[in-house]
């Protein structure tokens, strides 16, 4: 992509925002490489772990998690924030650590079944 | 949110991590050390936000975490059958947390930040909350199905595609007239109702035999939802493990797809299942049984015996059954291999864990492109609930709706068992044609009987 049609694209929402261009292109680069290491890397993913695999990528996307944190974390029914907010960002902070805990054990639990021989036989 | 430089560092070795540990998912004997770099990963987010000076009380985040431990471990403990339905389960947790957290943004940009409302970032929110909670009830939708709270045969009605996605446009038309005129703050809600009741008819039509697809395009969208959070909070760790997820979900629903010869629209707007019932009307053919005994008896003179598992398998609990079948027919010198159809079962890969949890070592589980140019060299082929991917129609009927599908050619194998309750069609209720081959012999019973019986006739 030239750098003219970058700047282009970025000019694209007229009027004066916070957000800097600069800020909104580098989040889409970064979206976009990461779509395509996730591509590549998924593609080698065993087919005997996709059970596991969609498990593990749940717990991994609950990441999400990070955003909830500040919502929580902020003090409730102050100046700053309603109280409603704190409300929201702790049901979101639950829900994806039930993700978070309940993804990561049972992904390891599954995979710790694959075994390529049984112990104490050929 | 302005995190400080200690913070980014952090996001950025947990990406790395995250990387690491899907790329050591591509061999069983790597696995589990993917699953610990995971964790590393996502505890080191967790601390580095934990630190963010703007966190003024830790009682809401305790309670949230301690919720989280409470239902996460024992939603862990779940039989493996069950594993479709609390993934399924888990998207719609990840869904409502992605919308929640637009919900709130929106308030607080609304009532206290004016300032931060831009056209990109209101363009993000909207995404994000579409995304969200659509996700959030789709998956209730699947998880109901599957676990057959909800009937799992696919309901349809007159007008119900266009009734679907005249719901989402409008839902997408609100967001770009918000991102136009900010002030029109009372369309957000409208947005989020849309996006709640299209979740769930978006689920209505489908079929439990399309729930491999259906859940890997969820897991996509949850992923999706979380880039879209990256978006608003401008958070590059979001964005990056977002995309991880959802660019994993978009590759297993294609490889189901494939997988059934059939195209995303075609599953999420065909209502397979329902077509079918014509199908059925032709005349009775015969079909030839046998008993527990004569299998026993065939399959320990054959040399190799390949065994095609399907959703039946896991529905009757067999596997532990078939492990032992597999141990006795080992002992007589047999070389036993399991054949894998990609969209056997109700996730992608349920087949191989329900396998590996009944210790059947996972170098015998074969997948179907692999085991097909075998099955003519094969003397006993083995089908044990499964039904439309061991289907000849799909090679070779024009007017059969699996056509064109690729199966385990389980009729090429010298001798087929069909272990099956009775002669009723299978899920999709179409007429499967290997039931009536000359080289088939039916095993009329329960899945878990039959096998035992055989089982014990080898024995005697």
């Amino acid at each position: 992509m030239s750098p003219h049609l970058i700047s282009l694209m970025a000019a694209t929402p007229p009027e004066a925002s916070h957000y800097a261009t600069d800020d909104f292109v580098t989040l889409l680069f970064v979206f976009m490489l990461a779509t395509f290491i996730g591509l590549e890397v998924i593609r080698n993913v065993s087919r005997l772990l996709h059970t596991p695999l969609m498990s593990l990528t749940n717990a991994i996307s609950a990441i999400a998690v990070v955003g909830s944190i500040l919502l929580a974390g902020k003090a409730a029914g102050g100046v700053d924030q309603p109280l409603l907010v704190t409300i929201l960002g702790t049901v979101a902070l639950a829900a994806s650590m039930i993700n978070i805990v309940s993804g990561f054990l049972i992904t390891d639990r599954m995979l710790k079944m694959f075994k390529k021989r049984e112990p104490g036989k050929s | 949110m302005n995190l400080d430089t200690g913070t980014q560092l952090i996001y950025l070795l947990s990406t790395a991590l995250f990387i690491l540990s899907l790329k050591w998912m591509n061999h069983p004997t790597t696995a589990r050390r993917g699953v610990f770099s995971g964790v590393v990963a996502m505890v080191a987010a967790i601390g580095g936000t934990l630190i963010d000076p703007g966190i003024l009380t830790y009682n809401w985040i305790a309670a949230a975490v301690v919720i989280g431990f409470l239902i996460g471990v024992p939603l862990s403990w779940v039989p493996l059958t069950a594993v479709p339905q609390r993934t399924a389960l888990s998207h719609a947790f990840g869904g409502l947390a992605a919308g929640l957290v637009g919900a709130a943004e929106y308030y607080l940009w609304m009532t206290q930040h004016p300032e931060r409302i831009s056209r990109f970032g209101t363009g993000a929110l909207v995404a994000e909350v579409i995304l969200g909670f659509l996700t959030f009830t789709g998956s209730l939708m699947a998880a109901g199905k599957l676990m057959e709270i909800i009937p799992t045969r696919p309901i349809i009605y007159r007008g119900q595609n266009a009734t679907n996605l005249s719901l989402l446009a409008i839902a997408i038309l609100a967001g770009v007239w918000l991102v136009i005129h900010p002030g029109h703050w009372l369309l957000f809600p409208l947005i989020i109702v849309l996006a709640l009741a299209f979740g769930v008819l978006l689920i209505i039509p489908i079929g439990g035999a399309d729930m491999p697809t259906v859940i890997a395009l969820l897991n996509s969208y949850a992923g999706l939802a979380a880039v879209a959070m990256g978006f608003v909070l401008d958070n590059k760790l979001l964005i990056a493990a977002g995309a991880l997820d959802g660019s994993s979900g978009l590759i297993l629903s294609i490889i189901m797809c494939r997988a059934m010869n059939r195209s995303f629209a075609n599953v999420l707007f065909g209502g397979f299942g329902q077509v079918k019932a014509a199908a059925t009307t032709g005349e009775q053919k015969t079909v030839k049984s046998a008993s527990a005994e004569d299998a026993a008896q065939i399959m320990t003179a054959a040399r190799s015996v390949v065994i095609v598992p399907g959703y039946g398998m896991a529905v009757a609990q067999a596997q532990h059954r078939v492990r032992e079948l597999y141990d006795a027919l080992t002992k007589e010198g047999v070389d036993v291999k399991f054949a894998v159809h990609p969209v056997a079962g109700r996730m992608p890969g349920h087949m191989n864990v329900l396998l590996a949890e009944a210790e059947i070592p996972y170098d015998k589980l074969i997948e179907m492109d692999e085991i097909n140019p075998e099955m003519p060299e094969v003397d006993v082929a083995m089908v044990l609930g499964a039904n439309d991917v061991v289907n000849p129609a799909a090679r070779h009927d024009k007017t059969s709706p699996i056509f064109g599908m690729p199966i385990i050619d389980a009729d090429k194998a010298k001798t087929v068992f069909v272990i099956k309750r009775s002669m009723n069609p299978g899920f999709a209720g179409i007429e499967n044609e290997l039931f009536h081959a000359d080289n088939t012999l039916m095993l009329f019973g329960d899945a878990k009987a039959m096998l035992t019986s055989i089982v014990q006739a080898m024995k005697e």
